[in-house]
């Protein structure tokens, strides 16, 4: 566990999470969801757990931002907050 | 005592992402938004238990190494502080299996609410179905027409 990596990776989640929330674009939303989903799987690997890691990389990373995009694509694009 | 605090920086992140979530799922109007928030919120809580598992001074993965000594040697041989805890990763695993299911029946019913009332906007809906309540035309059904 090196804890300049782990610093950097959490301060990257942290700002993955809140502009997720933020930005109007379902589409840019869930995008970034991905990228945090995918910094996790990082610091995941980083502190040693490899098997989470990897699940997380396949299942949230890829398959959850799939299945969120083909959602948003069948409704609105636009969000009001 | 800051130094503490400071030690312990991944579950002062995980309490940061959870609020993170939750202010999402409760403070946000789109259901889009909400659904994302349930997933961060997910994510902060596998992160905990991760974190639990963590072990200082060269722990590493837990996997034993059968060819360093010979197999009928090895359970002489392992000590526990070499190798990470196991059990949350196991733990969690289940969890991140669990949180794919939930997104996929939320985004279900966000489908169906969106074919319902033509919005995903939750005051919008409130409003369509205090119209229902009091017998009014709802206003889906007034624009279609």
């Amino acid at each position: 566990m090196i804890w300049q990596l782990d610093i950097i990776l959490l301060i990257f989640i942290v700002i993955c999470a809140i502009a997720a929330i933020n930005i109007k674009d379902l589409i840019g939303a869930v995008i970034i969801l991905g990228a945090y989903s995918f910094f996790m799987c990082l610091l995941w690997t980083e502190m040693g757990a490899v098997d989470v890691a990897f699940t997380e990389a396949a299942v949230g990373a890829g398959i959850s931002t799939v299945l969120f995009i083909g959602a948003v694509n069948k409704t609105a694009r636009r969000s009001k907050d | 005592m800051t130094e503490y605090i400071l030690a312990k920086y991944n579950f002062w992140i995980y309490v940061v992402l959870m609020m993170i979530g939750l202010y999402a799922m409760m403070g946000k109007r789109n259901l889009v938004k909400k659904l994302i928030g349930m997933n961060i919120f997910q994510t902060s809580i596998i992160l905990l238990f991760v974190s639990a598992g963590v072990k200082k001074g060269g722990a590493t993965v837990p996997i034993l190494r059968h060819s360093d000594y010979g197999p009928e040697h090895v359970e002489h041989l392992i000590r526990v502080a070499d190798y990470l805890n196991p059990l949350p990763h196991v733990l969690m695993l289940t969890a991140i299996v669990v949180s794919i299911a939930t997104t996929g029946v939320a985004l279900a019913t966000l489908i169906l609410i969106y074919k319902r009332y033509n919005t995903l906007e939750e005051d919008e809906i409130m409003a369509i179905r205090k119209d229902i309540r009091s017998y009014k035309t709802p206003r889906i059904l007034r624009s279609k027409d």
